[in-house]
């Protein structure tokens, strides 16, 4: 017969908040990859469920929406659509995976809660699956992309400006390069893109658990951070006019910019400033390092706030 | 090694109301100085320095009154509550059963339940697939696994749920009450199967308020009251202490002998 020791000694045990246990964390989680990525893929199937044709609704919703703002803002801003609407649709499908991430990344922890409370699995396990659930819907719409750069492909694949205007030395801070072999640049950039994505939502996660109103928050500001980033305007029309040139700083400082420009310019033959990496590795770095050492901190009491 | 260290460990619940889960009375709060408010989070304390020691072969039985604090034990003992004060190190492979339904989606079909329940239970994929066909075999549920979940009556869902949950090789096995509300007639069936999980498994910790299945699975006992542990020791004693009364002594002839206790044991215990 068994019988409950009573140790005289404490156990050798970890300490809970210690960066070791943070960083382990992370690391089952992505060993746990079937869980998570079984888990994004239903939420997918979920919400389309016993629909005719399922999964395809997010391309299509996806596809109204960028080609109808591409064609409206081309004609506003008096661009052609052949330079306009691959810029809108490819622009529209990478904010839609940041700003899914940053809503959705928010959410991960207060969604999960019954599993949280009953299962000892790793917190990245929830983070990881937000993260590839959106992941999931951006190949969704990346078809979009396809489709429309096969259309225009002939327009883009030589030097262009948005405008239509003919690219000489007096427009040299508008013209394009076209596409080229610097499309592959979007891989990393997209990998980039995930890797951001994930320290968002253990950071945001946590912090959202314990104070229920910064969802709100963010969620008042989407809409605003949408028109704010050159997604369906295009910074060129802001360097016409001199009269212009402080707008510039607008983009400059947004980071959302440099997110969507490093996925965004290569796969539609745009220049990429070097800044644009400076910058989005720089909040990679810092992101991470933040999301560690509230993780640190904070990774136990999750399962205490949900 | 499968082992449970528990060193004086105590857990405290936060309890954020509305008001104070908000920004707006941190942030508004430093503002205007004290007005006299209550500043701290009101805090339950669901248990208090408990320390133990569990190694493999261990079969804990866990009584107590509803809130003595059983519930939160075993989510200690499963890693999913870290302890805010003293020290806990759980080393194998958890299997927590808390609840039946947790992780069943009601719109995907049984056998797709019968993957993702495993998933959780930190199986592997393959893993499931290899014992869909078993499961389908105890459960009696046959081409029902092909429909969805929602068209399942209670008692289907359960049959799955333990299914499942039965076919797993845990460690560390954490059981929770829920397991008895099976109807009599599937639970004889479940039970031959709940005792070869049990086996299998390196420790055992179950809650439950029916002596029987207490008596049937474990051999030690834990008495839990108001977030401590009241009592510790031979499962008998314990129940005996937190009943007042023999264990044997309510129980059915058919009961006593599947234990293995001959009828006469209790009604010579009843005399002492």
């Amino acid at each position: 017969m068994s019988t409950i020791d009573q140790p005289e000694l404490a156990p050798d045990a970890r300490p809970s908040r210690s960066f070791a246990r943070a960083v382990d964390d992370i690391r089952q989680g992505l060993t746990q990859r079937e869980l998570w990525s079984h888990l994004a893929w239903q939420d997918i199937k979920q919400r389309y469920r016993r629909s005719v044709i399922g999964p395809l609704w997010i391309t299509i919703s996806m596809a109204v929406t960028s080609i109808g703002l591409g064609v409206v803002y081309g004609l506003l801003f008096g661009n052609p659509i052949e330079y306009q609407l691959p810029y809108v649709t490819t622009g529209f499908i990478v904010w839609s995976f940041i700003s899914g991430s940053l809503t959705e990344g928010m959410d991960t922890f207060i969604s999960n809660e019954g599993l949280i409370k009953h299962l000892p699995a790793p917190l990245s396990v929830y983070a990881l699956r937000t993260v590839w659930r959106q992941t999931l819907m951006f190949f969704h719409n990346v078809l979009i992309y396809v489709v429309v750069l096969a259309i225009f492909f002939r327009y883009l694949d030589k030097p262009y400006t948005m405008n239509g205007s003919v690219c000489g030395p007096h427009n040299a801070a508008m013209c394009h390069p076209g596409l080229s072999w610097s499309w592959f640049l979007a891989v990393p950039g997209l990998l980039v893109l995930a890797l951001n994505a994930l320290w968002l939502a253990l950071l945001f996660g946590i912090i959202s658990t314990r104070y229920r109103d910064i969802p709100q928050v963010i969620n008042s500001l989407i809409n605003l951070l949408f028109y704010m980033t050159p997604i369906v305007w295009s910074p060129d029309s802001l360097l016409t006019s001199d009269r212009h040139g402080w707008a510039k700083i607008i983009f400059d400082l947004n980071p959302l910019y440099h997110f969507v420009q490093i996925v965004r310019a290569p796969l539609t033959g745009q220049q990429l400033s070097p800044a644009s990496w400076y910058v989005v590795g720089g909040i990679t770095i810092a992101g991470w390092a933040l999301a560690l050492v509230v993780m640190r901190n904070y990774r136990a009491r999750v399962s205490y706030w949900v | 090694m499968v082992s449970i260290d528990v060193w004086n460990a105590s857990v405290d619940f936060p309890i954020f109301d509305a008001k104070t889960r908000s920004l707006k009375k941190t942030v508004l709060g430093k503002v205007g100085g004290k007005i006299g408010t209550e500043q701290r989070v009101p805090i339950i304390e669901a248990l208090h320095d408990v320390t133990m020691s569990l190694r493999e072969g261990d079969r804990v039985g866990l009584v107590g009154h509803n809130g003595a604090g059983k519930s939160t034990l075993l989510r200690l003992l499963s890693g999913i509550y870290e302890p805010t004060r003293g020290q806990a190190s759980i080393v194998g492979k958890i299997a927590p059963v808390f609840d039946l339904g947790v992780g069943m989606d009601p719109e995907i079909s049984g056998l797709e339940n019968i993957i993702i329940r495993g998933l959780y239970l930190g199986m592997t994929r393959k893993q499931m697939e290899k014992r869909t066909d078993e499961i389908a075999e105890f459960t009696e549920l046959g081409d029902y696994l092909q429909m969805p979940l929602r068209t399942y009556s209670t008692g289907m869902r359960v049959r799955l749920a333990l299914g499942v949950v039965t076919s797993i090789d845990p460690e560390i096995l954490i059981l929770d009450e829920g397991i008895g509300a099976v109807d009599a007639a599937f639970l004889d069936k479940a039970r031959n199967r709940l005792n070869d999980l049990v086996k299998r498994s390196g420790i055992l910790v179950f809650a439950s308020h029916s002596d029987e299945f207490l008596m049937e699975l474990c051999d030690t006992g834990l008495w839990m009251e108001e977030g401590r542990i009241r009592r510790q020791g031979s499962l008998r004693e314990v129940i005996t202490g937190y009943k007042g009364r023999d264990p044997y002594e309510n129980m059915s002839v058919e009961a006593l002998e599947r234990l293995g206790v001959a009828p006469v044991l209790s009604t010579g215990s009843e005399e002492t």
